[in-house]
């Protein structure tokens, strides 16, 4: 096809539409920016860093050229007792020794004072270096520390991923679980995503009537009704956890009044925060609006005709909610069903507050490592699992329902 | 076909509704409606029609008074066990369904087994000449093709009674009349009884039986459709339906069945007495445009006439239809058919118009 004078249709289109197509670019180039300098950019640092720690390789150069020249299983040689000798003066005398003892204390623990302790007096180490050092401490000589050494050695590392399954490495290398008693993070997950679909689930049962309510009344209570359901969102996220502690402790009203009207006796007082129930009760309160929204809106524009046509066709209004309403709201269940269970996998602040020892979730986990324990790289790599669970997820559900059927307003 | 059914098939005795315990929607209704008939309820949005329908359907509990269904009292059976079929506005076609689920809805919650209910199905998707959509989803057809699945659904579980709440209001002109006949003819060859609540009047008068014309709560009149186009009984219903002269005066002389009119005006008219009773009395004398006449031979002997000035001839086609000025109004209406012979007019003739009297009738004063 081409114009009437001449030019192919398709270019001359393209001429056509390039200003508008430039100027709506522009338009969005600044979120477009922001988004890629405040988002991707420190999500992708983030993940980079659950693969990637030099705090070993970049502090003890010689030691590290050492291992990149021998083979694994090697028995480290003079040379080697030497390299480490230098390595640790040198790392001594700038203050980062730290830094390499913390990064080997994390695949064997109990090593970071030996580093501290040895590199004190590593200026005046001689010759030869293998004597002087085990002189100095005798756990030099274990072939378990040389291998560890040769793990972190390399900069990139699978290890944390592997720690944030439960699993490790054995000294040749092989991929083992841990000791039964330092695994947490796998059953922590599975605790953190039945959490979510427990919350997840009581926001729809306490939101869908809630939802059709808004839906179906007439307007001026309508609007009553959601300016309760919005308030939530005005108010301070810890002045409503707070409140709850408030409620929930077991001197709390809660607790108070129950006593008082004789349901519990005074010793029967229920322990309902601090501990999972407490994390329940928050994150599903704090939640329900985000389940309440998209249902409303799905519910809004369905005409009561559909269920008055279905009663008049025969079926009970049990039916008729089942096999009419209730299908044409599922856009908004499946939206509403996964804003929340997201928002609750990863929820860190109700949970650090109400959630007691046995309400803790993965994000709390995270925080912890991020902010007690300085192992970023293993908080990144539980951080990277989190999302890559997520996106699964919501892959799960685009083959179950499709994409498509998803109705956030 | 009269109003004296003592076996109606359809009962309301003295149906009063209210909704917010203050005002009447519907006011003392009292309606029969015989096996087979099609009746239309007619009258302006808020008359209380739809409320009626409603009630009828079992979505609306009536305030007071009682709605006999085939000589059972229904006021307390639920929508779902009335087994009356009904076509809404919109159709209110289930949107996550096919035609065919569509239709078998109704069979499956009656418990029907597949094959029966694959007959049925079928049986109805042909009488709306809808066969081959059973695959398809509503938003796949067009407004008549939904139309036509909504009735197929109505009718698919063989109900006694069918009720249309403005079924044909979406569509548009030319399709509205064709699915006129179609519903007409299908409620001839299944003799089922129709209830069909409208707004239009030309609806209303090519479809039903009977009508009743609703206003402000109550019936204003029921009758077949000549009837209440040729014999309206008040000023409302004569003013509803078709277009309407309407005269007002003063009745001068009152003898059985004619009546004489003076105009405020001064002029003298002839016209049938409706609901005035005697000389003297205020009253409002309703014409048909299409009825009144300016040639003296076809005008019956001895009939008053009245002068009028034309003010406008508008060209319509099959009709001329002429402004005049008649006893200072200015909205005297006037419908001339187009023939070969037809006297053409022109804005400022004079003129003397007159009709006979069984086509003036006066009825009420507004």
């Amino acid at each position: 096809m081409t114009t009437s004078d001449g030019r192919p249709l398709k270019s001359a289109l393209a001429t056509a539409q390039r200003r508008a197509k430039r100027r709506a670019f522009l338009l969005v180039l600044p979120l477009l920016a922001f988004i890629v300098i405040t988002f991707i950019l420190p999500i992708g640092q983030l993940m980079h860093q659950a693969i990637y720690n030099d705090g070993f390789s970049a502090n003890m150069p010689r030691t590290t050229a050492w291992f990149a020249e021998t083979p694994p299983g090697t028995p480290p040689d003079e040379a080697a007792w030497e390299a480490l000798a230098h390595d640790l003066r040198d790392a001594a005398a700038a203050r980062t020794v730290g830094v390499v003892g913390t990064r080997v204390n994390y695949e064997m623990s109990g090593t970071r004072s030996l580093f501290t302790s040895t590199a004190r007096g590593a200026a005046r180490f001689e010759p030869p270096y293998r004597e002087a050092l085990i002189a100095s401490d005798p756990k030099w000589d274990d072939p378990v520390l040389w291998g560890t050494m040769r793990q972190v050695s390399d900069a990139y590392s699978a290890n944390f991923f592997l720690a944030a399954l439960d699993m490790t490495r054995d000294v040749n290398g092989k991929i083992v679980p841990m000791p039964e008693d330092r695994q947490i993070y796998v059953s922590l997950f599975v605790k953190t995503f039945l959490l979510a679909g427990l919350i997840t689930f009581t926001c729809f049962l306490l939101g869908f009537p809630i939802a059709h309510l808004l839906a179906t009344l007439p307007m001026k209570w309508s609007n009553l009704l959601m300016i309760l359901v919005l308030l939530p969102f005005w108010t301070s996220l810890l002045v409503r956890t707070t409140s709850w502690m408030v409620l929930l402790q077991t001197q709390g009203v809660v607790n108070n009044s129950l006593v008082a009207l004789g349901i519990i006796g005074e010793d029967g007082r229920i322990q309902m925060i601090y501990n999972q129930m407490g994390t329940i009760i928050a994150m599903t309160h704090i939640l329900l609006p985000f389940m309440i929204l998209p249902l409303y809106s799905v519910m809004r524009p369905i005409p009561p005709s559909y269920v008055r046509a279905a009663r008049s066709l025969g079926a009970t209004s049990w039916t008729a909610f089942r096999r009419v309403y209730l299908p044409q709201t599922l856009p908004g269940v499946g939206a509403g069903s996964l804003l929340v269970f997201i928002l609750a996998v990863g929820y860190y602040i109700t949970p650090a507050l109400v959630g007691g020892a046995s309400g803790q979730l993965i994000s709390n986990l995270i925080a912890f490592h991020m902010q007690n324990s300085l192992n970023w790289s293993l908080a990144s790599a539980l951080a990277a699992l989190l999302l890559a669970a997520v996106l699964v997820l919501y892959w799960i559900y685009d083959r179950l329902v499709g994409i498509d059927n998803l109705k956030l307003g | 076909m009269s109003e004296s059914h003592t076996d109606a098939f359809v009962a309301f005795d003295r149906v009063q509704k209210s909704y917010d315990g203050a005002s009447l929607v519907v006011k003392d209704l009292n309606l029969n409606i015989g096996k087979g008939e099609f009746l239309t309820m007619l009258g302006p949005s808020g008359s209380g029609k739809t409320t009626c329908l409603m009630m009828l359907a079992g979505f609306e509990t009536a305030t007071n008074g009682e709605i006999r269904l085939d000589g059972t009292n229904i006021n307390m059976v639920p929508p779902h066990k009335r087994g009356i079929g009904m076509v809404f506005q919109n159709y209110a076609l289930f949107p996550h369904m096919t035609v065919g689920e569509n239709l078998s809805f109704p069979l499956e919650v009656r418990g029907m087994d597949k094959s029966t209910r694959e007959a049925k199905i079928k049986r109805a998707l042909d009488m709306v000449q809808m066969g081959a959509f059973a695959n398809r989803r509503p938003a796949q057809l067009s407004g008549g093709q939904q139309q036509r699945i909504a009735l197929a659904r109505a009718l698919v579980f063989d109900p006694k009674l069918v009720l249309m709440d403005e079924p044909l209001g979406a569509l548009d002109k030319q399709l509205r009349e064709h699915m006129q006949f179609e519903i007409k003819h299908l409620h001839e060859s299944l003799g089922i009884t129709v209830v069909y609540v409208t707004h239009d009047q030309g609806e209303a008068l090519t479809m039903s039986d009977r009508i009743a014309v609703f206003n402000d709560g109550r019936i204003q009149q029921l009758a077949p459709p000549a009837d209440l186009y040729e014999r309206p009984d008040n000023s409302f219903v004569a003013g509803f339906i078709g277009e309407n002269n309407k005269l007002p005066g003063t009745i001068e002389d009152l003898s059985g069945d004619k009546a004489l009119v003076r105009l405020a005006t001064g002029e003298l008219i002839d016209a049938t007495p409706v609901n005035v009773t005697q000389k003297g009395q205020k009253t409002l004398v309703s014409i048909r445009p299409e009825r009144v006449e300016f040639k003296p031979e076809m005008m019956p002997a001895g009939a008053h006439v009245i002068g009028a000035e034309v003010l406008e001839v508008i060209y319509m086609g099959d009709i001329l239809r002429a402004r005049l000025r008649v006893a200072g109004s200015d909205d005297f209406v006037m419908k001339m058919r187009n023939t070969l012979g037809q006297t053409r007019l022109t804005p400022g003739d004079q003129l003397k118009v007159g009709w006979h009297p069984q086509d003036a009738r006066a009825l009420d004063p507004i």
